[in-house]
């Protein structure tokens, strides 16, 4: 073990903190993160800032702005292992619906004074700017494997986050199929596991906050909802929501546009 | 059936009863929700009654039926193996002391006996797969454990499903060997009884306490008849050369074009009463101080699952689903001397897509 903890900053882009929250949600285990690291940068946490070099960087949120654009380089040099934190910081995010837009037009309709506004066309991943050392999905993430993945690198192995479908998770828990008993449709088939199975536990279909699992077969389960009475609209509704801009989500949605 | 008693249906709560008293979890089929799950039964009033399940690939529904019989649902999502083989167990931990580390093995050992009611043939059938399985060259102490003081009653089929299709594969519906208790249930007029036959001494000495008449010559062939004509309403059928047709063609086109339909997604593997396959995670603690391993279930239709040093060797659709369909319908006999397919037709009702092993194998075949 290291003489000297590792120094553990996490960086805001944009997003809506959720991220940030889940890490602090990790009530049980915030002592032990706080004990094992030097919380460098930690903002929804503490307004102490130290310098860099840090050890590992976690980036929660997307790349918006140009000025965000120069940010995430400037943390990649600082930065040794980088994490890309949720949905935002590893596909875009739910504001990647941009990216199917023309971006004037909205900041013409939502700002009184869109001449302020310096944005980007679109809302991109982490993994589209800089080198990425690791992704954990979701929206929110899930602290279980935030957990997972800062204790993996205290010890120095690979991280248990699976890139398996949702429906492992229904099956392990034992939660009965919501599409198959229910018509409801599930993006579960197309996800990938480690929410903890929230919503079909809950009798929901997944809404595939973790996005696309490692082998997706959109074009199938998309064809499979249109069979249980969904339109195209509401395909591609399902396609476009917190994972718009993964290649295999955008394209199935493309279809039904 | 010689030797076969009659218990009235008002006794099935005596039995639960009897069973617990003696310390056994009771287990059967129960209703959650829209389904007819195995789940904790506590007395007769958790059986699902007056329900029976209508299924085709990829649906499940459960319909209200004006009809007395307990037992009257065919195979659901679950089957004895989520309870026999634990979807995740703790293997052992280890804590670390000083310069070394204390370390605790898990068993399963400290759990109440099982006791399964309602277990439908081709469960059963599975149970004796995985009794090969789990208790072979490299026996499962977790499953062993659970196994040797688990105790079975099980129930001949009265209807078959649409998904059903043991008589193909010998899976069912006649009960085979492996348990402990085997009922009919016969339902004529005013009169509800169970035909019970014993498997076991541990059945024996169950049913007697049940104050049982013995069985008559009509009641043992109404038993039966009722069960032979089950064979005549499968829904589905694995056909003839099937198995070996699979095996004859890895190459076949038919790979791909299912591969254009399967998600990947691992359900079927998962819902397979019979699939054995598991992986290990561990866990340790932030501060370093303890570890934990973990057992959960796997399937082939994950990437990890046959990852080796560089890469995955299964990356297809195509030959993830050929391995599963090859092992359960034949490689399983150079494992293990039997098909590690039942008939119990889970995995087409619970494929989300509708997948119907039966009709991969006919297609495969008829192409010959
Ligand atoms: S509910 Fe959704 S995630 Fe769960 S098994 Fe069914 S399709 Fe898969
Ligand atoms: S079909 Fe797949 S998951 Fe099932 S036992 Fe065989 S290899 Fe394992
Ligand atoms: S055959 Fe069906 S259940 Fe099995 S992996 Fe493919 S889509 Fe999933």
């Amino acid at each position: 073990m290291p003489a000297r903890k590792p120094k553990l900053a996490v960086w805001k882009f944009t997003s809506c903190d959720g991220c940030q929250l889940s890490l602090l949600d990790c009530e049980d285990d915030l002592l032990a993160i706080a004990d094992r690291f030097e919380i460098a940068v930690f903002l929804e946490a503490t307004r102490h800032r130290a310098r860099g070099p840090y050890d590992v960087s976690v980036l929660e949120g997307s790349v918006s702005t140009p000025h965000e654009v120069e940010r995430v380089r400037d943390i990649r040099r600082q930065s040794k292992f980088l994490i890309a934190l949720g949905a935002c910081a590893t596909a875009g995010g739910i504001q990647a619906l941009r990216n199917f837009r023309d971006v004037r037009g909205f900041l013409d309709l939502v700002y009184a004074r869109p001449d302020h506004i310096d944005t980007l066309p679109t809302s991109t991943p982490m993994a589209d700017h800089v080198p990425v050392d690791f992704e954990l999905r979701g929206c929110p993430p899930s602290g279980k494997q935030i957990v997972e993945v800062l204790g993996a690198y205290l010890a120095g192995r690979k991280p248990v986050v699976p890139g398996h479908s949702q429906c492992v998770e229904c099956k392990v828990a034992g939660t009965v199929c919501v599409m198959v008993n229910g018509g409801i449709p599930c993006m579960g088939p197309v996800t990938q596991a480690g929410c903890g199975n929230l919503c079909p536990s809950r009798g929901r279909g997944c809404y595939g906050c973790f996005g696309p699992m490692e082998t997706p077969n959109a074009p199938s389960l998309a064809a499979w909802f249109g069979r249980l009475g969904q339109d195209s609209r509401d395909i591609l509704r399902l396609f476009r929501n917190y994972n718009p801009e993964t290649a295999a989500f955008r394209a199935e949605s493309e279809r039904h546009g | 059936m010689d030797a076969a008693a009659v218990f009235e249906r008002t006794e099935l709560g005596r039995l639960v009863a009897i069973l617990a008293a003696d310390g056994y979890r009771v287990i059967g089929p129960t209703r959650r929700g829209t389904a007819i799950v195995y789940g904790d039964i506590a007395g007769d009033a958790d059986f699902a009654i007056g329900l029976i399940d209508e299924q085709e690939g990829g649906t499940y529904r459960l319909r209200e039926v004006d009809d007395p019989r307990v037992f009257n649902a065919t195979a659901g999502q679950t089957s004895c193996r989520q309870y026999l083989f634990a979807p995740r167990q703790r293997l052992w931990s280890a804590e670390r002391t000083g310069t070394g580390f204390r370390l605790a093995e898990d068993s399963a050992g400290a759990e109440p006996p099982l006791a399964f009611i309602g277990v439908r043939a081709c469960d059963l059938a599975a149970v004796g797969v995985q009794d090969r399985v789990f208790g072979g060259h490299y026996p499962d102490p977790r499953y062993m454990m659970r196994r040797r003081r688990a105790l079975i009653v099980a129930v001949a089929c009265a209807r078959a499903g649409n998904t059903c299709f043991c008589a193909s594969m010998g899976g069912g519906p006649e009960v085979g060997p492996g348990h402990d208790l085997a009922l009919t249930e016969l339902v004529d007029g005013g009169r509800h009884v169970f035909v019970a036959e014993t498997g076991s001494e541990r059945g024996a000495l169950l049913l007697a306490r049940l104050d049982p008449r013995p069985a008559t010559g009509a009641e043992i062939a109404a038993a039966r008849a009722q069960t032979e004509a089950v064979k005549g309403r499968m829904g589905r059928e694995m056909v003839a050369g099937g198995p070996e047709a699979i095996r004859a063609n890895p190459e076949h086109p038919r790979w791909h074009e299912v591969a254009g339909r399967c998600l990947t997604c691992t359900n079927c593997t998962l819902v397979c009463p019979t699939c054995f396959c598991s992986t290990a995670e561990d866990v340790a603690d932030l501060g370093n101080a303890r570890t934990e391993r973990w057992q959960r279930w796997d399937s082939c239709f994950t990437l990890d699952f046959s990852y080796i040093h560089g890469g995955s060797v299964r990356k297809t659709a195509a030959s993830r689903y050929r391995q599963w369909i090859t092992h359960k319908l034949s490689t399983w006999w150079d494992q293990f001397g039997m098909s590690g397919c039942v008939g119990c037709g889970r995995c087409i009702a619970w494929c989300p897509v509708g997948i119907d092993i039966t009709e991969e194998a006919r297609a495969i075949r008829d192409s010959q």
